[in-house]
């Protein structure tokens, strides 16, 4: 009889990723409305000390796979473990931060158990015992309430939407027999960043460059977002110039991201870009052409040329501290 | 080499989209319709592999309604070889019935006379963003897949691929066949000359119906769904903001600022 509500934490270089905060914050909300209790599972190689910390967030047991193949990027063998402990804990859901691993470790999981999945879901709550979503479509231009079918309903949570909130579990930490299975793709070598860059979809503050750029330097938006803490996103024609990387991009072709503050710099506000940052708090368009769509969304609007302004609002920024 | 595409018929992204009557399905009567951009990547791909090779055949598998054909027309302009077209008919008035389980079971169906090697996808569908097919099929067909590829490199036996992921590249391979899905970075799609979409118009599709490759329709639509569209809403409206007004770029990022940290309270 399944029961309870499982999280799938995901560690980075040491830490917990935020968004697995909020999942779990989200997760033990939903468990507390079922009267039952909530499973926290982390995998890698050496993880049931960190593990521990999530008891803070309300779990009950916590769950750890340990093993050298179980760090990182390992979709086949974090499945193949995942199941096993799907199957041998039943719980009514399992939860995922919606990030790259999560979105694609969750469909394989649905594909295995046959079991419905909600991604990215901007909001989650039970009915009849079973999850019911809150879920964007056409990259934001719409909100859909979705059923999930399935003995065990999949959700992933889209990043910076839940609030984390701090809890008490016992924190019970069981290790499981971990066994990898099939593994029928090889990963030869994983090259993995260890900077301090903010990933997009988790960054509160995130400035954005347009056409208007007008090249690669994009100095005077990361310094912007350096002052705030932030990350540097970019609009789909800057992307295509070949300005800045495809993991910058914000919109319907891009990520879909909710930050506190979005600040558009020279972006027009094509409709596919709107519908990729239109759930962020606040908006801030600046543009030089009075008549940009994106001034349309924003709830500040400044116009004149990015190249002064944003240095400016830099400097601004840069006094409060 | 047999390579199959997968391919979604999807709205246009520059396009609002309309919320039908039901309430559960987009309004589709004035929907411009395009090739999921991811797919087009796919389709290049296929292409690209094919032409270094020689003595290949890229075959094209999409599921969908009636106006598909002009998606699959592009698609032979681009230069595929064969098409398969599951007609789902599948009212527009329930698109947002259309589920990915559903989808995948009719593609492993339709594949199942299909020579293959290599099968592409594309990494999304960017009208119901549920990264769930491609990783539907491989599993219903027992292949490796490998996602977000942003450069692969083929041989008879195996394929080797670059993916992204979080916060880097892996590098990974797998004996085919296989599946890999597209990223953006893998290639610029070509567009298909005039002489090239006046040739693809005389094309055959091989269009077939659930029926003719074994399947029951009543176990599709909404049947069939995992994930149910109970209702849909436009995101909230934000109001048309407030203008900044200053005589300089300096003195209207002062007023920016103070607006941030005193009437907003996100700095």
């Amino acid at each position: 009889m399944a029961q309870g509500v499982m999280v799938v934490a995901e560690l980075f270089n040491g830490s917990f990723k935020k968004v697995s905060l909020e999942a779990l914050s989200k997760g033990k909300a939903l468990a507390d409305s079922l009267g039952e209790s909530l499973v926290a599972v982390v995998m890698g190689a050496a993880v049931s000390e960190p593990a521990k910390e999530l008891a803070k967030y309300g779990a009950d047991l916590i769950v750890v796979a340990q093993d050298a193949d179980l760090e990182g990027y390992r979709p086949c063998q974090q499945h193949n473990v995942l199941v096993d402990i799907i199957n041998d804990k039943a719980p009514r859901m399992v939860l995922f931060g919606a990030t790259r691993q999560g979105k694609e470790l969750s469909a394989n999981v649905s594909a295995t158990l046959d079991v419905g999945l909600a991604q990215e879901c901007l909001d989650l709550f039970i009915e009849d015992q079973k999850l019911v979503a809150k879920r964007t479509l056409f990259g934001g231009k719409i909100i859909a309430t979705v059923d999930i079918e399935g003995d065990t309903q999949l959700a992933t949570i889209r990043p910076n939407v839940f609030e984390i909130t701090e809890a008490t579990g016992a924190g019970v930490v069981e290790e499981c027999a971990v066994n990898l299975g099939t593994v029928n793709v090889t990963l030869i070598e994983e090259k993995v960043e260890v900077s301090s860059k903010i990933e997009l979809t988790e960054a509160d503050y995130i400035v954005s460059g347009g056409r208007a750029m007008d090249g690669p330097d994009f100095s005077i938006l990361e310094n912007l977002a350096a002052t705030l803490g932030g990350a540097v996103g970019a609009s789909r024609n800057a992307v295509d110039a070949g300005w800045r990387p495809q993991t910058d991009q914000v919109g319907q072709t891009g990520k879909v991201v909710s930050p506190k503050l979005y600040i558009a710099c020279g972006i027009s506000g094509a409709m596919q870009h709107i519908a990729g940052m239109s759930t962020s708090d606040v908006i801030v368009a600046i543009n030089n052409d009075p008549d940009a769509l994106i001034f349309k969304t924003s709830d500040y609007s400044i116009v004149d040329d990015l190249f002064d302004v944003v240095p400016a609002i830099t400097e601004e920024i840069k006094k409060l501290a | 080499m047999n390579i199959v595409v997968l391919m979604k018929q999807v709205p246009d992204t520059e396009a609002p989209v309309e919320i039908a009557e039901s309430n559960v399905a987009i309004d589709t009567e004035d929907t411009k319709w395009a090739i999921n951009p991811y797919d087009e990547f796919s389709l290049e791909e296929a292409l690209l592999i094919k032409e270094a090779k020689g003595d290949s055949k890229v075959t094209l598998v999409t599921v969908g309604p009636d106006h598909v054909a002009e998606a699959i027309r592009v698609a032979y302009a681009m230069g595929v070889d064969e098409a398969i077209h599951i007609n789902d008919e599948i009212d527009d008035e329930v698109y947002g019935a259309v589920d990915p389980h559903t989808t995948a079971a009719i593609i492993a169906a339709a594949l199942k006379d299909v020579p293959f090697d290599l099968i592409i996808a594309g990494q999304r569908a960017v009208d119901d963003d549920s990264y769930l097919v491609p990783a539907l099929v491989a599993n219903k067909l027992n292949l490796p897949i490998i996602s977000l590829v942003t450069k692969q490199e083929t041989t008879d036996t195996e394929i080797n691929c670059v993916q992204s992921i979080d916060g880097g590249t892996a590098v990974v391979k797998a004996a085919l066949p296989a599946l890999i899905t597209t990223q953006k970075g893998i290639n610029e799609p070509r567009y298909p000359n005039f002489r090239a979409i006046m040739k693809a118009k005389k094309k055959k599709v091989d269009e077939r119906e659930l029926e003719d490759i074994g399947l029951d329709p009543e176990n599709f639509g909404i049947n069939g769904a995992k994930v149910k569209i109970r209702s849909m809403e436009f995101p909230p409206e934000r109001g048309q903001g407030k203008i900044i007004e200053g005589s300089s770029p300096a003195e209207k990022a002062k007023i920016l600022v103070n607006l941030l940290k005193e009437e907003a309270s996100v700095i």
